[in-house]
Formats: structure tokens, C-alpha cells, sequence
């Protein structure tokens, strides 16, 4: 051990409540921040996991983020004259290639993908009629990317891959058309043969609007439907980590060239607002630290003056002013981490105590946690808050003690 | 043989709005091995001129002489690495840290200098501490101890890194007469047992008398006929 080192030691355990006082200070700083910060962002992931995982982490469309070169300006770029009113050549809208590029996709780590044929279909049952939006899809990729199985009250994806003409509504548009599992709809699109499908499920998600206008049928069917066989015009993705939805997006668009969107994206708004919220949340957490910073500089500028003797004494032997230095830096950084690691642990006992609370939101029935974060962000944040109030805090004494000048002291005491 | 400290036309001036002349012009050689006695009246600038010769304060004017160096043109860096290892000190208050232990005092200067390892430093602690009487009491704190065994754990810390010089203000200056009788008898064997050179000020006439040489110091010059 250096005896700059030893010497910082001695000091804050020869003044054990100063230096306590200090402990506590930061301690309760660190706790604090890790508290609030857990609750915070508990609360922000609660509200992305609902926002997310109601809908994909990532979709790939069969449009292009910007229009396609016409052929005539790949052939001569470089060409004088430009051709007015040419349209892109028609063709049956879908995702080309689709196999080859969902087994792409799937090969990527972390994620489970799903295609989906995508279309307005009117739904016609005992005289009424109605658009709904059909997804085509393979109920066992879907099970994978969605959250829909948890959500059905009646029936299961599994009775729909059991039974081709089967279809899945949701409870709002059962409520409408009056209908019950068992039930046969009639579904017509523009372009292809009417169906009549028998409903196999019943899903409710809460979100009323889609309750009443999505549903589901096998990808096989509704390609028939729609006139639009072994096309499929998304993937829907989900991925083991949703934050790397947005890196995945950019090398999937740049791999097979259709737009992918993250759900990040297209909510970019709410994540905006959620990091500013973060930001004014660690500013005002931080200012605790910064408190219990005053305690250090106070308990370190007090171990100055009553050490005024030691500092001209370990001079005159021959300690250069920057070990002085040292040993007070050394004070600060010790009370720092000291401090840390009980607030860490104090922080830990708070959050596992917040998580027990239980609260019963107005209309609800079921009795919610408050939702805690535990990730090692908000302790290495926390620590790193304290450690710089603490190193700052130490910084003024330290100067101080290195300017001692033994001679002005020696001559006081004379 | 060069002297191990000389002094040219040392002067130092604390500056402000009346300048006060703490040591003018102190021109001396002290050879190794010398025991000196630096005397004089209350304020006539002992100690000022001991802390000039000891590295501790610069002076304003003239230039001192460690061991055929000019030490006018070192740096505070330089000037506490040269105090480190050939300059001891002693004062009047024993100055050690009162939360260290006695030995750990001694061991101060050694673990700083890092040229010993720790078995070697504590060894020469115990044997220094051993020598001055004081080997049952290196585990206790200065506290714990009288006035004349804190002086001479002083001592021993001050020879910890074996420096040629050793400097004493005041050494006896608190002490009563036996340990003060104790304490000079150790200095004097310094320069006779291990050719160390000791300039210590003193107001204590039987100091001057065991000293192979007095200077006199009033007002900040060398008085040569100045007697206590």
C-alpha cells in the first residue's frame, strides 16, 4: 500500500463521524438516485413493452423508402433530356423473393420473423356488412412475433392452422355482427373469390378500434382471396432485445432493399419525450449527489486545517506537494466508493422494497406491481454521478493542503 | 575536503508592505561531522536561517551549498527529493503523526523514498528505535509516550533514510533536564559514532558547550562574538 494511500486511510478513520456523516451523505445520494432512477425507468419500459409488444418490433412493407431509378436514367445518367410522365411499370404489389428473404432475415440472431399478406376484405354476416383488415398469416411464425395467442378468449391459433377456411375476429366485431365461435362469415375482397370462413377464435386486446377491425385467416387463404397467390406484402418481426430493432432495420433495408421500420421509429415522438423526461429525472437525482458532495469537501477541508501540522511535517521530511495532493484526492475518492457501494446496497434493499408495493389502479381488477429496472445502466450512472462529486468535491482541499508552505507553520508554532 | 553545507551572502527578506530581513547576508562552511550550535537571542533569525540551510525555505538572496551543489537552481520537485535524502529534521514539538504508530512514524521517510523494502524499512525502524532506548515501544502512539521518548522517536525518524545532515530547532527547547541532558548526548554521538553532521539552534547554554562550534545570530547576521 503507498503511504500516500495509508496515510488518506488513517485520516478518515481517525475522524470516524465526519467521515461518516459523509458516508451517509453519499450513500443515501446513491440510494436515492438508484430508486427513483429504478422506478422511472421501470415505468418508461412498462410503458414501451405496452406500446411494443402490441404491435411488431419491426416491419418490412413491399415499398421502397425512395422511388426506384427508371431504367432510362440507369442507362444514361448522364443523359440531356428528360422524359416527362412515365410511370413505373405495373406489377403485382408484394415482397419478391419472399422465401429467400424471410430465410434471410431468420438467419439473423435474436429474432423470430413472420410473413403476412396483408389486405381489406368487407365481411358480410346476416345482412351486415363490414371492411375489416385481413392478415394473412402461418399461425406457427406467429405465435413468435406476436402477442395475439395470449390475447384470444375463445379458440387458438392452432384451431386456425387446423382448419383452412377458419378465421379469427376480434371480440369488438363479434359484438357487432353477433357472432359466435362456430360461426360462418362471408368475406369478399375486389379482386378475388368470395369465402365463406368459419370463425375459430375470438381475441381481446383492449385497443376497442382493433378489436373491430382486425382479423386473421391462413396466409394460403387469403392469398386466394385477394387474388395475390404466394405473395406476401410484410414480415413482421420480433426481436429477444427490442432496442437493436433499429440497427436490425437499417441492415435489413440495406441487405434487401423493401423499407423496414422499427418500432422506434415509428414512434420516434414518444421516445423524444420519454429521454427528456429521463434527462430532467438524472438532473434532479444527481443534484442529491452533488448535496452530499458539500459533505466531503466539508469533512475534507476540516481534515486540512487540523492536519495543518502533519502537511508541513511530511514536507519538511520531504513529501513533494503533489503526494500531498494524493492523499486528499485519495480522501475523496475513498469516501466516494465507500459511500457507493453502501448506497448500492441501500439502493438495492429500496427497489426490492418498492417492488412489493402493490397498487389497484381506479377500474382495474387485477392488483399491479410497481414496475422496478434493475439493469447495471443506473449503477454504473449512479457511481459514476458519485465518484465525480466526490473527486470534484476533493479537488479544493486537496490544492489547498499541497500549498501548505511548512516554513509559514513552523514559524507559528516557534 | 568540501564542506557537506556552505552558505554564500544567504539572505531572506519576507516580503509585504514593511518588508521584514529574517537573515542577511550568511556566508558559513560546515564540515561533515561537525556538531554546530546555531544561538542567539529570541527572533534574531535562528531558525529562519536553519530552515534556509535546511531546503525548507528559499531565499531572497545569496545561494546554499548541499554536498558541492548549488541547490539555488532546483525546483520544489528537487528541493523535497534532496530533503528526502540528505537532509533529517528535528523541531521542538516532536511533530510526529498521532495516528501512526511509533514505528510507523519511523517508517515514514523510508516508505516514501522506497529505496528499502518494507522488511528491510521496518528492520532498520526497530533497530533505530532499539538504539535510542525506545525497542519495547514501537507499537504504541506518540501519545503515549513522554516528552524526551517522542523527541528521540523524532530523531530516529529523522536518520530513517540516513541522511548526512541532520537539523535540530529547538530540540531540547520542551524537554526537561534529564531528557534534554539525553537528547544532546544522543546528537553529540551522531557526529561522533556515525559522522553524521548536526546543526541544531539552541538556547540551551550546555548545548553550546558540547558543540564543536557556536554561531551567533543576532538581527540576522552572523555575530561571531555573541555569547548567551
Amino acid at each position: 500500500m503507498p503511504i500516500q494511500f495509508a496515510i488518506a486511510v488513517t485520516h478518515l478513520v481517525s475522524r470516524k463521524r465526519p467521515t461518516l456523516v459523509s458516508l451517509v451523505g453519499i450513500a443515501l445520494g446513491v440510494a436515492f438516485f438508484l430508486a427513483v432512477s429504478s422506478l422511472m425507468r421501470g415505468s418508461e419500459r412498462d410503458f414501451i413493452k405496452r406500446l411494443v409488444d402490441n404491435s411488431p418490433h419491426l416491419t418490412v412493407y413491399d415499398e421502397y423508402r425512395t422511388p426506384q431509378p427508371q431504367p432510362a436514367v440507369l442507362r444514361w445518367p448522364a443523359g440531356a433530356v428528360e422524359l416527362r410522365r412515365v410511370k413505373p411499370l405495373r406489377e403485382v404489389r408484394g415482397i419478391r423473393g419472399h422465401a429467400q428473404k424471410l430465410a434471410f432475415i431468420e438467419s439473423l440472431p435474436g429474432l423470430r420473423a413472420a410473413p403476412v399478406l396483408a389486405g381489406s376484405v368487407v365481411l358480410t354476416f346476416a345482412g351486415r356488412s363490414e371492411g375489416v383488415t385481413l392478415s394473412g398469416i402461418v399461425p406457427a411464425k406467429m405465435k413468435g412475433v406476436s402477442t395475439i395467442e395470449d390475447k384470444m378468449t375463445r379458440g387458438s391459433l392452432d384451431a386456425l392452422a387446423a382448419n383452412p377456411n377458419g378465421l379469427i375476429i376480434g371480440e369488438g366485431l363479434a359484438k357487432k355482427f353477433g357472432l359466435s365461435m362456430g360461426g360462418v362469415v362471408n368475406t369478399v375482397s375486389p379482386a378475388g373469390e368470395p369465402r365463406a370462413l368459419k370463425v375459430v377464435g375470438i381475441f381481446r386486446t383492449g385497443n376497442a378500434n382493433y378489436d373491430e377491425t382486425q382479423t386473421f385467416a391462413l396466409l394460403k387463404r387469403v392469398q386466394g382471396l385477394l387474388d395475390r397467390p404466394d405473395r406476401v406484402n410484410r414480415f413482421i418481426l420480433q426481436f429477444d432485445d427490442p432496442y437493436v430493432a433499429r440497427e436490425t432495420a437499417s441492415l435489413i433495408e440495406a441487405r434487401i432493399g423493401y423499407k423496414a421500420v422499427s418500432w422506434l421509429e415509428a414512434s420516434e415522438d414518444l421516445m423524444s419525450v420519454l429521454l427528456v423526461r429521463n434527462l430532467i429525472m438524472y438532473s434532479v437525482v444527481s443534484a442529491i449527489l452533488v448535496v452530499a458532495a458539500f459533505g466531503i469537501y466539508n469533512t475534507l477541508s476540516t481534515i486540512v486545517m487540523e492536519k495543518v501540522h502533519d502537511i508541513a511535517i511530511l514536507k519538511s521530511m520531504g513529501f513533494h506537494a503533489r503526494d500531498i495532493r494524493r492523499i486528499f484526492l485519495a480522501e475523496g475518492v475513498l469516501l466516494g466508493l465507500v459511500g457507493s457501494l453502501l448506497g448500492l446496497g441501500l439502493g438495492l434493499g429500496l427497489m426490492a422494497l418498492l417492488v412489493q408495493v402493490e397498487i389497484k389502479p381506479p377500474g382495474a381488477t387485477d392488483i399491479v406491481h410497481l414496475p422496478i429496472y434493475w439493469g447495471y445502466d443506473q449503477y454504473l450512472l449512479a457511481l459514476g454521478f458519485a465518484m465525480t462529486s466526490a473527486v470534484v468535491a476533493a479537488v479544493l482541499p486537496a490544492r489547498k493542503a499541497a500549498r501548505v508552505q511548512p516554513v509559514a507553520i513552523l514559524r507559528g508554532m516557534g | 575536503m568540501t564542506p557537506i553545507l556552505a552558505a554564500e551572502n544567504l539572505g531572506r527578506v519576507l516580503p509585504g508592505e514593511v518588508p521584514v530581513t529574517l537573515v542577511q547576508d550568511v556566508t558559513l562552511e560546515i564540515g561533515r561531522g561537525e556538531f554546530v550550535a546555531i544561538m542567539g537571542p529570541s527572533g534574531s533569525g535562528k531558525s529562519s536561517l536553519l530552515y534556509l540551510l535546511g531546503l525548507l525555505d528559499t531565499p531572497t538572496s545569496g545561494r546554499v551549498w548541499l554536498d558541492g551543489r548549488d541547490t539555488s537552481s532546483f525546483g520544489e520537485d528537487e528541493l523535497a527529493a534532496t530533503r528526502l535524502e540528505k537532509l533529517g529534521f528535528v523541531f521542538q514539538f516532536h511533530f510526529l503523526l498521532a495516528e501512526f504508530t511509533v514505528l510507523d512514524n519511523v517508517l515514514l521517510p523510508m516508505r516514501r523514498l522506497g529505496a528499502r523494502s518494507e522488511a528491510a524499512a521496518r528492520q532498520r525502524a526497530a533497530d533505530l528505535l532499539h538504539q535510542f532506548g525506545l525497542g519495547d515501544q514501537g507499537r504504541k502512539r506518540p501519545h503515549q509516550l513522554s516528552g524526551g521518548q517522542r523527541q528521540r522517536v523524532a530523531i530516529a525518524r529523522a536518520l530513517a533514510n540516513d541522511p548526512p545532515v541532520v537539523l535540530a530547532d529547538e530540540p531540547t527547547g520542551n524537554l526537561d533536564s534529564r531528557a534534554a541532558a539525553n537528547v544532546r548526548q544522543i546528537l553529540h554521538d551522531l557526529t561522533r559514532d556515525l559522522g553524521k553532521t548536526v546543526i541544531a539552534v539552541t538556547h540551551d547554554p550546555t548545548f553550546a558547550s558540547v558543540a564543536d562550534r557556536r554561531i551567533g545570530i543576532v538581527d540576522g547576521l552572523i555575530a561571531p562574538d555573541w555569547r548567551a
